[in-house]
């Protein structure tokens, strides 16, 4: 077929051959063919070169089944779930495409490693090849980025809380943090205005860019030329060249039908699952992100407080950095991978960190409590999938609107906000458990816990959080549950549910005062609003500033001592006004003890103390100037409030 | 191909791969079938399910029968020509289930039954409305005209009006609504 025998013989060409000459004349589609497939490899086809035409593969296999799974998918919190439960159970080869595309983006991860580890190992990025490096560091990005916006997608309960999770994990980021969670949820919680953003991500942005930067990989490649194997010289190449045709295609396609019959038997002997769809309320639930992310999610459980920055942001920060400079920092033209044994070992060491760290992190949701509501959630999700196919109802006029982007909340989570702020978590962890200076934010906890771990910490402290004087809270199961439940939405927009006090929720006698008291023991904290109007004396529960000195100076002093005395959490359990709760009624005890002995045992409690909860009080002493004061002035309880208080002190 | 001292190649092509293509085009060819049985096997692999979901909804079944109430059939006592009624109907619209609304006419037949018609045009689907005062059906759109039981008097449609099936249960009329291709002679009824 070249240009001499078409001239040689103009008669024998038949209409397919002259229209192709017709087409080529004005493309130079043959010339660019040529160019195509005859690139000269150094030393020869082999079997290691095919992972980049592999991933180029996947990419337009998930291109095809992207754009199909886009004729039925719609984005937007209402409708997202349904869309994809009608494209897995009820259209025909859905739930093929689906799992394809799904199983394609764990494909291309794989493919994406043994990319990396060949290029590293066979030192291919060497010799002017940085530009072709980074742009392939930064394809890398782009398609993490794929896996973590397309796993929203589904909106099933697992989409959700992982990107509930994921998008916090950028919060950590100094300066920019908060501002990033808000841009990628667009907002504070996760709703509809989200899906819309990760979909536009996933559908349109990345794949552009995968695309142009999938061009300039591909220019790069070509510009620079094939590296050959590891002796071969990367810039002047001297072994004899082969072409990429026939052998080196051969090979390629090889490897591409080994990955479409992995993915096509996958996705037809185990098409991936819908869980139910998601519920924020849900306080159970366990996210886990796909298997790719794990290593960085168990690698997120061992940092807290001030030095998560080091490890989300420090630590993987200079890895991208060394991953995206490696042909800076690995100059030299030794390929040879064990003549360059710093960055072969950090390598190696990165490599291995992370299968360590994500079979560590398989291995640990292996025990007790966690393996169960796994196991749980895994069997929700296959009941879901396999359920019949239930279509989405217009929700009628008369019809509560469904409060989107929060879902359904349940009452247990207003009810739990009640116990938030009653018990003075507020005081502490800050409205909405945002945190202040004195303790962290809450936000995600239940990310971080399980709820029967979180039940344990807060009935029983750990050190560092009796350290900052968190308290043990001793709640009935029913109010643990709930404040659980409302832990479990702070950072959504369900935190914001008018909060319902328990105490409402018991029984509340009116005494002979007409005062209301409270007959549920672990409520007994619990202050109940009385009107001051009609109140002859002052109440014990709802004391106002005090007022009884003649001396202006000691008001405002007991004044700042009772901020203390709030901003500390001791009310948590002394109660509003010292009347006792948890603890003992302080005023009978003040009156005891003179100012000396009253600084010491605040300042370094006895065993009994301590084995109540009672944290030191670190305080200057000026503020413990303050405190006394205000102690002094606490009225002593009305004595029939006093075996209430007893009979709930913690043994 | 050649390399020049900078690295760069040049695409003309070696002489032995030229000579190569040459002697071995049985073996090329060969190459080139396995490509393409290769590339043919991943097209059906991917394109036989793609084509099943992209034409899902144009060979899906529709909903099952249902009925849509009427009204009472003493409503219908006298017989003063067709009377236009609205019936609600659960549809599914995709992945989502919708109430929508028809219109149909409700008229006692020349043999006393009642008989309840799509207000649907057979011709190309405008909606017909009936003239009391021409004692006939019109179709806004083409100038159809139907008589009271719908036969067809003049104009363009290439049937009467559909009459749907109907029964009187319990003192009620009820109907089931369906759709029915256009422009055909005979009544087809669509999903």
């Amino acid at each position: 077929m070249n240009g001499e025998s078409n001239e040689a013989m103009p008669a024998s060409k038949g209409v397919a051959d002259r229209m192709f000459d017709w087409f080529d004349e004005r493309t130079g589609a043959k010339e660019l063919m040529h160019k195509v497939l005859h690139e000269p490899i150094p030393g020869g086809a082999r079997l290691a070169y095919v992972f980049g035409s592999g991933l180029l593969f996947i990419f337009l296999l998930q291109v095809v089944t992207g754009v199909s799974l886009a004729l039925y998918y719609t984005p937007t919190a209402e409708t997202a779930h349904t869309s994809v439960a009608y494209i897995t159970k009820q259209v025909a080869g859905g739930a093929f495409l689906r799992s394809l595309h799904s199983y394609g983006s764990s494909a291309m991860i794989i493919v994406l490693g043994l990319h990396f580890l060949q290029t590293f190992l066979y030192g291919s990025f060497k010799g002017r090849r940085e530009l072709l490096w980074i742009s392939g560091a930064l394809l890398s990005f782009l398609v993490l980025g794929m896996g973590f916006t397309g796993y929203l997608l589904p909106w099933d309960q697992k989409a959700y809380f992982a990107t509930a999770v994921g998008t916090n994990v950028a919060g950590e980021m100094p300066l920019i943090g908060n501002l990033l969670t808000r841009l990628m949820r667009g907002g504070d919680t996760i709703g509809t205005l989200t899906v819309s953003r990760f979909y536009v991500a996933h559908v349109f942005l990345i794949p552009c860019s995968i695309v142009l930067f999938i061009c300039a990989h591909i220019f790069l490649f070509r510009k620079a030329g094939p590296a050959g194997p590891p002796n071969e010289d990367p810039v002047h190449p001297k072994l004899a060249p082969e072409p990429f045709y026939p052998r080196q295609v051969l090979f390629d396609m090889g490897f591409v039908l080994l990955i479409m019959a992995a993915l096509a038997g996958l996705a037809y002997l185990h098409p991936v699952t819908l869980g139910p769809i998601a519920n924020p309320a849900d306080t159970r639930f366990l996210p886990r992100p796909e298997w790719y992310y794990l290593p960085m999610f168990e690698w997120l459980k061992f940092w807290e407080g001030s030095k998560v920055v080091v490890g989300i942001v420090v630590i993987p920060g200079l890895l991208a950095m060394a991953f995206f400079l490696m042909p800076f920092l690995d100059r030299r033209l030794e390929r040879l991978p064990w003549r360059r044994p710093i960055p072969a070992l950090a390598v190696a060491i990165v490599v291995f960190a992370m299968v360590f760290l994500g079979v560590k992190s398989q291995l640990d949701d292996k025990q007790g409590p966690i393996a169960e509501q796994l196991d749980l959630q895994a069997e929700q999700e296959r009941a879901y999938s396999a359920a019949p196919f239930q279509p989405y109802v217009e929700p009628k006029d008369e019809a509560v609107p469904v409060a989107l982007p929060v879902g359904p909340v349940s009452p247990l989570v207003g009810t739990g906000r009640g116990i938030f702020n009653e018990r003075g978590c507020s005081g502490c962890h800050g409205t909405m458990g945002k945190g202040t200076t004195i303790a962290p934010s809450l936000v995600g906890v239940t990310g971080k816990f399980s709820q029967d771990q979180l039940e344990a910490l807060l009935r029983n402290p750990n050190p560092r959080m009796r350290s900052g004087r968190m308290p043990a809270v001793d709640a009935s199961p029913k109010d643990m549950s709930a404040l659980i439940a409302y832990l479990g939405v702070l950072g959504t927009a369900a935190a914001n549910t008018p909060e319902l006090h328990p105490v409402l929720l018991s029984k509340i006698h009116f005494d002979a005062d007409r005062r209301p008291t409270i007959t549920k023991k672990s409520d007994a904290i619990v202050t109940v609003p009385s009107n001051p109007g009609t109140s002859n004396s002052p109440s014990p529960t709802a004391q106002p500033l005090p007022v009884d000195t003649g001396n202006g100076k000691q008001i405002e002093l007991a004044a700042a001592g009772q901020k203390l005395f709030l901003r500390h959490g001791c009310f948590t359990c002394h109660g509003r006004a010292g009347a006792g709760g948890l603890a003992p009624a302080l005023a009978p005890l003040v009156a005891q003890l003179s100012d000396s002995q009253l600084k010491s045992v605040l300042a370094k409690p006895t065993d009994k103390m301590k084995a109540g909860g009672m944290p030191p009080a670190e305080l200057t002493s000026e503020e413990m100037e303050m405190l006394l004061s205000y102690l002094r002035t606490l009225p002593n309880p009305r004595p029939e409030n006093q075996p209430t208080a007893k009979s709930v002190t913690p043994q | 191909m050649t390399h020049d001292g900078n690295g760069n190649h040049f695409s003309e092509g070696c002489a032995g791969c030229a000579a190569r293509e040459v002697v071995d085009v049985g073996k090329r060819s060969f190459i080139g079938a396995a490509l393409g049985a290769g590339s043919m096997l991943i097209g059906a692999i991917v394109g036989a399910p793609l084509f099943r979901f992209v034409l899902y909804p144009v060979y899906a079944k529709g909903a099952s029968v249902q009925w849509s109430d009427v009204g009472d059939a003493s409503e219908f006592e006298k017989n003063d020509g067709p009377v236009s009624k609205t019936v609600s109907l659960v549809q599914r619209d995709g992945w989502r289930e919708v109430v929508s609304e028809q219109s149909v006419y409700v008229n006692r037949a020349q043999n006393g039954q009642l008989q309840v018609m799509s207000a649907i045009c057979p011709h190309l689907g405008c909606s017909v409305a009936w003239q009391a005062s021409q004692g006939k059906f019109v179709c806004p759109c083409h100038g159809g005209q139907f008589g009271p039981d719908g036969e067809h008097i003049s104009g363009p449609p290439p049937r009467g009006l559909d009459i749907l099936k109907a029964e009187v249960q319990n003192g009620k009329l009820r109907v089931q609504f369906k759709y029915f291709r256009s422009n055909v002679p005979d009544q087809e009824s669509l999903g």
